[in-house]
């Protein structure tokens, strides 16, 4: 394995999201309940898909100012594990909210009409639509050099769609998501404890850290059958 | 004097109440129940960290072989 200290860290850092993430108190929270530990979990998701996205954005930007044809596909793969993580994000959510959300008096389809407004969930379907766009182009255009800025201009604009999208929008409009109007939906401190913000931060690293671990083994992968290919 | 003491209890009585009437899995706490939840977690975790190795071992020797 290459360079394995942070995979381990990551690891680690799982393996106590998973045992102390069950364990701690949490506050009692009469409509969450014990969901309230899907904070370690769900949250997480996003912070990584962020994280994920500003490297890919990164990478993009290197392409174009270098022209090196690695930085396009890192820039590929990091996007990708971010898809994947903003996906994982959404059905967990989608899972959570089924259970918190729903007004007791109806039924959950009828009371799928509120969520379904849900400024929030929008937000990060037209995000999560604006990357899938983003595979659908780089694998519409054949020449290679082509591609690869086409798909970096493009990963910018992507990256640019996040801010409205996701980080502004919502968050001026009120939800029944947490950090709605008021504020932040994860890093406000009046809705998690100090206790749960111990394993809280040790989470998003450790799912961060296997996000980006899976995106350089995507990367090495395709490198190799790249030069395969060139043989 | 009396009034508001009586304000101040009924606060202080429905804040206790309402943080004990929240229904938390404590059982699944007391009897130990959570810790088996939790080995099942490890595992599928440990389960998938090591196809993760494995594929990076795997990447590593065709690296080494071009």
């Amino acid at each position: 394995m290459r360079r394995s200290w942070w995979k381990i860290l990551g690891v680690l850092l799982l393996v106590y999201t998973f045992i102390a993430g069950l364990l701690i108190e949490v506050p009692r929270n009469p409509q969450l309940q014990e969901t309230i530990r899907n904070l370690f979990f769900h949250v997480c998701m996003w912070f990584g898909m962020m994280i994920l996205f500003i490297v890919s954005f990164v990478r993009a930007i290197m392409y174009l100012r270098t022209n090196k044809h690695i930085h396009d596909i890192a820039s590929r793969q990091y996007a990708g594990v971010g898809i994947l993580f903003g996906l994982l994000g959404y059905l967990t959510g989608a899972i959570w909210m089924s259970y918190t959300w729903i007004d007791s008096n109806k039924s959950i389809f009828n009371s799928f009409d509120t969520i379904a407004r849900e400024p929030k969930l929008i937000g990060a379907a037209i995000a999560l639509l604006v990357y899938a766009a983003y595979l659908v182009l780089r694998d519409s255009i054949q020449d290679m050099d082509k591609r690869a800025r086409i798909s970096a201009v493009y990963n910018i604009f992507a990256f640019a769609m996040l801010f409205p999208s996701i980080w502004i929008i919502p968050r001026l409009l009120d939800s029944l998501h947490p950090g709605g109007s008021e504020g932040n939906p994860a890093l406000d401190p009046g809705s998690a404890s100090a206790n749960m913000r111990l394993v809280f931060y040790p989470a998003i690293a450790g799912w961060t850290l296997i996000g980006v671990w899976i995106a350089t083994l995507k990367i090495r992968m395709k490198i190799l059958y790249e030069q395969k290919l060139s043989q | 004097m009396k009034k508001f003491s009586f304000i101040f209890y009924f606060l202080l009585f429905t804040l206790i109440a309402n943080a004990q009437n929240v229904n938390m899995a404590d059982v699944m706490k007391e009897n130990g129940k959570i810790y088996v939840v939790i080995a099942v977690m490890l595992t599928i975790l440990a389960g998938l960290v090591l196809y993760l190795v494995r594929l990076d071992r795997k990447i590593s020797k065709l690296e080494k072989n071009k």
